[in-house]
């Protein structure tokens, strides 16, 4: 007895039909809402980067450029002293933590398959990725800050390599374990030692995907707050000096935002629009970079 | 050009048994310079743990293991407790993935199934970029933008509806604002939407093709599809990504810090402001003193990093068994 | 004169065991080849002759193995040092992300210090060996991986040749390749033969035919037969020998 059949003697006429149409129903209904919520998300994006370049338009000049953060109270002003800051501290984080992220990925992905130390490093990584950045900059305060009573560019610098390291050691290590057995096994065969395999021809041969973790952990470092809030802190006149704190966008910006001054918080809007762009172009580069490594 | 060279110590010339031991010492070196690198990641974690504990030890000591339920934080008094915090960290990130896991549920379907090829890889990036976006732009949106709106809007209708009900009445009082706990939430939602989406697309991804084909085979609609193949296959994978997004939510800082209002009063009302342990520690940590409020900001970020610690393991834990049934039924 | 004399080599992957006593000599100056059905152990044997096992933990061969004379099992071998005696090529092609020119330098830097004229002579010589210098002179710093299939695995060739080993190891090197570039190889094989001494797997038997002067059966792990080339294929002595030439199995 088929399904209509049945139906009829239940009393429920076209069952068949009816069943189907349910099903269709609630595919219908699923499908839209997946569109709806797909929809959503992209009106987020686009009303975020739309309210940046509305609002951190009008903060955009050469002045501020130029001129360093003003007073509290003072006209004017512009953001340079946080610019160079936050270059000078998310370049020297870059300096630390590239070798170091890249020399841990390579003892994880040609040293660590079997390695107890391995595995508990890796665990602990991906932990690290996602740690809240709060917290970290409160170690480095209570390890450097506390013990030589100031503030410092280093300290920020300390901070944000913390983060950093883990996103580059957990993208080496990916890209270099998909380097194929047989060109390790031909450098080996023509009796080369394996530091020379690791770098010359495993790390060669994954650079490009190394380079987007590092692109990566760039822009990851460069929209952080949290970290420099109690290390770097901020200053706000003109400094090079790493040694004492120094300006840098997002403190400034955190600053600016939830004070009283309209021509702070226009400068806030400002860095706000610097810093998401610059993040984004990082994002974008490090996809185009991977990108040209599967054509090349 | 003899080729007669081998093995034998007096046949193969000295300058080549040179480079091979120097080669030998490089070797070992490398290993362990290495090795030294790869631990550097496990020292942080260590250095971390240990120097939050010696430094958040003191207020243990002062208010024992209460000070996790105490409601006081009381700076000019010195009396601290971190249930303010716990509570709103908690609740906000409760908040967060109420809202975030729909949605990011629907953004993973949409990409993996509904998605027309040619815009699958520009619609993933533009996912991926929303979770690049720095927290403190979230909080300055949140402050200027969304929490006007929400204050004007959307706290009015929750109170007339949701307001209205009897149990729920509680959670929808008190003056419209627009910062708050709730407004927190809602912030947070939209900052890990993203990040959420990205690991359940990635999760879902690793569903054997052959496997939905044999469901679309037999006529299944692609929701059925989902919810009876997709789903099943990558439910560890799926509560990882989701503990993931928690993991992220609760120690967040700018965006939460921005609007969630920073009072330090306990309140049943979603729309009452309060703190959570990166907001407070964000705001005080700048002015606090060596002593009692020193010492509880401590005590707070520790217990943040380990709740944090131990949601994360978890999620990893999820994730790595999924990558191992992957590994054994391809 | 045996360049390599194999004494008793039984080999193991965890608990199963791959190589069963195998007992054979290796000569100067000549070609053998391994041949046999899949899995039969010919890869696994011409892998321990250069220990590349031994970047695989759970691998073990136990027995002997002597390079002129010295037993490359034993304990204390500087594995460096061996393979750069004993050259490998492999089946699927596998330059390095470096120019066409460093590929060939990268190995020889390792144990010579060469002046630049003098790397210079020895790329062109490899080249020429290899029978790719005419087709790659005039892109020496492109890189390696622009070439075609063939001209890719003749640059591993070359690349093998440079570092002037006593013995050439090559694992099924014309599986990879179009017919035009296996006939190019085999011809250089013919004439390597002359200045190397080389071990060859192929799973093609009218390859070994060709090229080979000693053959090498073998199933299941063991060494069937061995002997000249030409007594082999003609009048094999054993009846599983003349059952896979003649193409009933494998």
């Amino acid at each position: 007895m088929d399904v209509d059949e049945f139906g009829e003697k239940a009393g429920i006429k076209n069952m068949k039909q009816n069943i189907y149409s349910k099903r269709k129903r609630s595919n219908g209904i699923g499908l839209t809402l997946s569109i709806a919520a797909m929809g959503l998300g992209m009106l987020f994006l686009f009303w975020i980067l739309g309210v940046l370049l509305v609002k951190g338009y009008s903060a955009i000049h050469l002045s501020m450029f130029l001129n360093s953060t003003p007073a509290p109270g003072t006209e004017g002003g512009g953001l340079a002293n946080a610019i160079i800051g936050s270059l000078m501290l998310v370049g020297s984080c870059t300096l630390i933590s590239t070798p170091i992220g890249i020399m841990a990925g390579i003892y994880l992905s040609e040293y660590g398959d079997r390695s107890k130390i391995a595995s508990i490093t890796r665990f602990v990584t991906d932990i690290m990725l996602s740690a809240p950045s709060i917290v970290i900059g409160l170690f480095v305060y209570a390890l450097i800050v506390a013990k030589v009573n100031h503030f410092s560019g280093w300290a920020g610098t300390m901070a944000l390599a913390l983060i950093a390291v883990p996103v580059i050691v957990r993208t080496s290590e990916n890209m270099l374990r998909l380097v194929p057995g047989s060109l390790r096994e031909a450098a080996y065969a023509l009796g080369a030692p394996k530091w020379k395999v690791s770098l010359m021809v495993v790390l060669r041969s994954a650079q490009s995907g190394v380079m987007t973790g590092i692109l990566l952990a760039l822009a990851r470092v460069s929209g952080e707050t949290a970290p420099l809030l109690f290390t770097a802190l901020n200053n706000q006149f003109f400094s090079t000096n790493m040694n004492a704190p120094i300006a840098n966008l997002p403190v400034v910006i955190f600053q600016f935002a939830m004070s009283p001054y309209d021509n702070w918080v226009n400068l806030a809007w400002g860095g706000a629009l610097l810093i998401t762009f610059t993040v984004l172009g990082l994002n974008i580069l490090a996809r185009v970079v991977f990108r040209e490594r599967d054509q090349g | 050009m003899s080729n007669k060279t081998h093995l034998s110590v007096d046949a193969v010339s000295p300058q080549i048994l040179r480079v091979a031991k120097i080669q030998r010492l490089q070797d070992a070196f490398f290993h362990r310079g290495a090795q030294l690198f790869a631990l550097t990641v496990l020292i942080s974690l260590l250095g971390i743990i240990i120097s939050l504990l010696i430094n958040a030890l003191p207020a243990l000591h002062q208010f024992g293991l209460g000070f996790f339920v105490r409601e006081e934080w009381d700076v000019v008094n010195g009396e601290f407790g971190g249930l303010i915090a716990i509570y709103g960290t908690i609740v906000t990130s409760i908040i967060a993935l109420l809202i975030a896991v729909p949605l990011s549920f629907g953004i993973a379907v949409f990409l993996t199934e509904l998605c027309p090829a040619v815009l699958r890889r520009p619609l993933g990036t533009a996912v991926e970029l929303l979770a690049a976006i720095p927290s403190i732009i979230y909080g300055m949106f949140g402050l200027f933008i969304f929490a006007p709106i929400f204050a004007d809007y959307v706290e009015p209708l929750l109170a007339a509806t949701f307001g209205k009900i009897p149990f729920l009445s509680i959670l929808f009082k008190g003056a419209f604002n627009g910062l708050g706990i709730l407004c927190a939430g809602l912030i947070l939602a939209m900052m890990i939407l993203p990040f959420i989406a990205s690991v359940m697309r990635d999760v879902f991804n690793t569903v054997p093709p052959v496997l939905k084909e044999s469901a679309y085979g037999i006529g299944c609609t692609t929701w059925e599809v989902v919810s009876n193949i997709v789903l099943p296959y990558t439910k560890t994978g799926v509560i990882g990504g989701i503990m993931l997004g928690l993991g992220r939510a609760l120690g967040e800082t700018m965006a939460v810090t921005f609007v969630i209002g920073n009072s330090h009063r306990l309140s049943a009302s979603l729309f009452a402001p309060g703190s959570s342990i990166a907001s407070t520690l964000a705001n005080e940590f700048g002015e606090a003193e060596v002593g009692p409020h020193f010492s509880s900001l401590f005590a707070l970020a520790l217990t943040l990093f380990i709740i944090t610690f131990v949601v994360l393991a978890i999620a990893k834990w999820m994730l790595m068994s999924l990558e191992k049934k992957q590994g054994l039924k391809t | 004169m045996n360049v390599i004399e194999v004494r008793n080599l039984n080999f193991f992957y965890g608990s199963y065991q791959g190589l069963k006593e195998i007992n054979l000599d290796i000569e100067e100056n000549k070609v053998t080849a391994f041949i046999g059905p899949s899995g039969c152990g010919k890869s696994t044997l011409l892998r321990s002759l250069n220990r590349m096992y031994d970047l695989y933990p759970g691998q073990k061969a136990v027995g002997e193995i002597n390079f002129y004379g010295d037993n490359i099992l034993a304990p204390g071998v500087d594995l460096n040092l061996l393979r750069s005696r004993i050259g490998m090529v492999f089946q699927k092609p596998t330059p390095f992300p470096m120019s066409i020119y460093e590929n060939i330098a990268f190995g020889v830097r390792l144990y010579e210090n060469l002046s630049r004229t003098e790397m210079d002579d020895r790329v062109e010589w490899a080249l020429n060996k290899a029978a790719l210098w005419s087709e790659v002179k005039d892109k020496l710093d492109q890189s390696g991986l622009s070439l075609s299939g063939g001209q890719q695995q003749r640059l591993c060739i070359a690349r093998g040749v440079a570092v002037k080993p006593s013995v050439l190891l090559l694992d099924e090197p014309t599986s990879a390749l179009d017919p035009i570039s296996t006939a190019k190889v085999e011809e250089l094989i013919n004439e390597l033969k002359n200045d190397y001494t080389i071990v060859m797997v192929t799973h093609n038997m009218q390859q070994a035919a060709r090229v080979s002067d000693y053959t090498a059966f073998m199933y299941l792990g063991n060494l069937v037969e061995f002997g000249k080339t030409d007594e082999i294929f003609i009048k094999p002595k054993c009846k599983e020998t003349e059952d896979y030439i003649t193409g009933r199995f494998g």
